[in-house]
């Protein structure tokens, strides 16, 4: 019996070894700094989070500097090229920002442990792996990790009931599509005869592709992805678990792992199921125009304004189907930078909900930010900025991610879809601009009923650095989109 | 299809002993009926009590252990068996295997997660 040794290319997941080193050390350091009582823990310092944050920073600057070009390692499992780059970024981005908005939270809660810190980088490799992955072995080993670090997150404060729920329930129904989508790669695994991403597409434009087994595990692999994209009829979950989970970790659930399970689905049906096109796009097309519509019309209607986000959420998950359906370079370019565009503004929203919301997370309605422009000027100034970025209003970045994104659908002839897209963004325009009304253009609560006025706002350092990041981001991208388009463009799959 | 057959022969005998120690039992064990035998057998544990029951989250954490110990021992045994094959490369991968859960038995000490009380 032959032994074949894998080729083993360290280079490739320095990223992702780094990241996995700090997770490590950010949890051993908790455990072996004395905490006299199960509270106790919780007043640690900041470092915790620094220490993180340097993690995260040095991976990043590790993916800028490793090689160009593709390259396949470990016997096929793995793949490093442009588009596993671009999403390892944004991955980065939003951990790092999940992480500078949740260094005062986390104490504020009483929640400041190496755990939390540990599971966010965790869930991040998780998310590398599945940006990485060239195998579906590869993908699902990724989507474990981080969906088991991500279920525990959002039960993280562990003394508020609705966190309990949502953390349960995301793990109950989580694990239950994750049951469909192993179940379609066993069956593609039983149609093919292999796992491998290249090997499935190899073997099916060799041989007849109408067999049903295959299209079965197709559908079980929409399925699976749709759940974790927050697609509708598969969204159920996202409204209880975005409105229980802290809102730091509603923050980055919206932003990476949605990014990640993009970024799997992507890969699977552009490198392994190409030949199959013709099946899946018409089932993705349904999958984006009732995404689109049934998120932006329930959110019309929410009060609580991370239960509004959740929907706004399942809504943009939508227009990144709209690019998806187009199946073109344009559209893998803009499922990139919108997802980038994305993670900017949605953090950066939630951001200020972290401070508007305070201590326990007490006013978390669309009341609460009434007559913020009043009191707090720059945080009513910097929400507006997401939200019209949330909303594709220019200059920002959402502008200009929506707009390349249906480019990207008219350049393929789904002029139908397109248009569909473009009225169910102005119908997102009224939710969004419906929290800018309540800061800018009604007096404060107490000036009108003499109710308890709303305590002055407290920005950290470390939180007033992401937003500035964000704010930037979103400038940045929405004023002088060119390179970041070209960036995107760059990394988009080879057809 | 021959590949498979050695699977179905396994498959044949687990179910042909499971019918047969059920048929042995019923035809030559003796038959003494009282009301606790009649009770459904679940582990020796009252099969009818109050759903609302409270046991320590600290049996969940040792099963967790010894699930993640234990895989890390089948680990070790088809590594054993082919140590001299494998040679270097297979002795280093084997060590950081290791070490990733050593720091996972130092965290769950540390933690003090292995003190019962």
């Amino acid at each position: 019996m032959e032994i074949i040794i894998p080729t083993i290319n360290l280079a490739s997941i320095y990223p992702e070894i780094v990241v996995t080193i700090f997770a490590v050390i950010v949890l051993l350091l908790h455990a072996f700094t004395p905490h006299h009582s199960p509270g106790g823990a919780g007043k640690g310092g900041d470092h915790l989070g620094y220490i993180s944050f340097i993690g995260i920073a040095y991976a990043t600057f590790l993916v800028f500097t490793q090689e160009g070009g593709t390259e396949y390692s470990f016997n096929g499992l793995w793949i490093l090229d442009n588009y596993s780059r671009f999403f390892r970024l944004i991955f980065l981005l939003g951990t790092g920002l999940t992480i500078l908005i949740s260094v005062k939270y986390v104490k504020d809660e009483g929640i400041n442990h190496g755990e939390y810190y540990s599971l966010i980088l965790f869930a991040t490799v998780g998310m590398m792996i599945m940006g990485g992955g060239a195998d579906l072995i590869t993908i699902f080993l990724g989507l474990e990790l981080m969906s088991i670090s991500l279920y525990v997150l959002a039960g993280y404060t562990r003394n508020r009931l609705t966190s309990n729920e949502s953390s349960l329930k995301y793990f109950l129904l989580g694990s239950f599509a994750t049951g469909f989508l192993l179940y379609g790669i066993a069956l593609l695994y039983g149609a093919t005869g292999t796992t491998n991403l290249k090997g499935i597409s190899g073997f099916i434009s060799e041989s007849n592709f109408g067999n049903p087994i295959l299209i079965m595990g197709m559908v079980l692999l929409v399925v699976g992805f749709g759940f974790k994209i927050a697609s509708v009829p598969f969204h159920m979950w996202t409204p209880d678990v975005y409105e229980g989970a802290p809102s730091p970790i509603t923050a980055f659930m919206s932003a990476g792992p949605k990014a990640a399970a993009f970024a799997a689905f992507a890969r699977v049906f552009f490198e392994g199921l190409p030949s199959l096109q013709g099946v899946w796009v018409d089932l993705i097309w349904i999958l984006a125009v009732l995404t689109m519509t049934v998120g932006n019309v329930i959110a019309l209607v929410q009060n609580n304004i991370k239960r509004m986000l959740a929907y706004s959420s399942i809504a943009h998950a939508g227009y990144v189907l709209v690019a998806f359906v187009s199946a073109n370079e344009l559209g893998i370019g803009g499922i990139l930078y919108y997802m980038l565009a994305y993670t900017f503004m949605n953090i950066g929203a939630f951001g200020i909900i972290i401070v508007v919301g305070g201590k326990g997370e007490k006013r978390v309605n669309v009341d609460d930010y009434t007559g913020l422009a009043y009191r707090h000027p720059v945080a009513a100034a910097t929400m507006s900025l997401f939200l019209f970025s949330l909303a594709g209003i220019p200059p920002t970045a959402g502008f200009m991610g929506k707009f390349y994104i249906f480019s990207a659908a008219i350049k393929s002839g789904y002029i139908g879809l397109a248009i569909i897209g473009v009225i169910n963004s102005v119908v997102s325009v009224y939710y969004y601009l419906r929290i800018t009304v309540a800061m800018y253009m009604k007096e404060p609560e107490s000036a009108v009923s003499g109710a308890e006025s709303m305590p002055s706002l407290v920005f950290s350092t470390a939180m007033i650095i992401a937003m500035v990041i964000a704010a930037y981001g979103v400038l940045r991208m929405g004023i002088f989109p060119s390179a970041y388009i070209a960036l995107a463009q760059q990394s988009h799959l080879s057809f | 299809m021959s590949e498979y057959i050695p699977v179905l022969i396994m498959l044949l005998l687990g179910a042909g002993t499971a019918v047969g120690i059920l048929v042995a039992t019923t035809l030559i064990g003796p038959k003494k009926s009282f009301a606790d035998k009649m009770e459904p057998f679940e582990c020796g544990e009252h099969p009818i009590v109050s759903p609302k029951l409270r046991f320590s989250v600290k049996f969940y954490l040792v099963a967790i252990f010894f699930v993640i110990f234990d895989i890390e021992a089948v680990f070790l045994y088809p590594w054993a068996v082919l140590f001299k094959r494998l040679g270097i490369f297979g002795f280093i991968e084997m060590m950081i295997f290791l070490v990733i859960l050593a720091v996972g038995l130092i965290y769950v000490w540390k933690r003090g997660a292995l003190e019962w009380e």
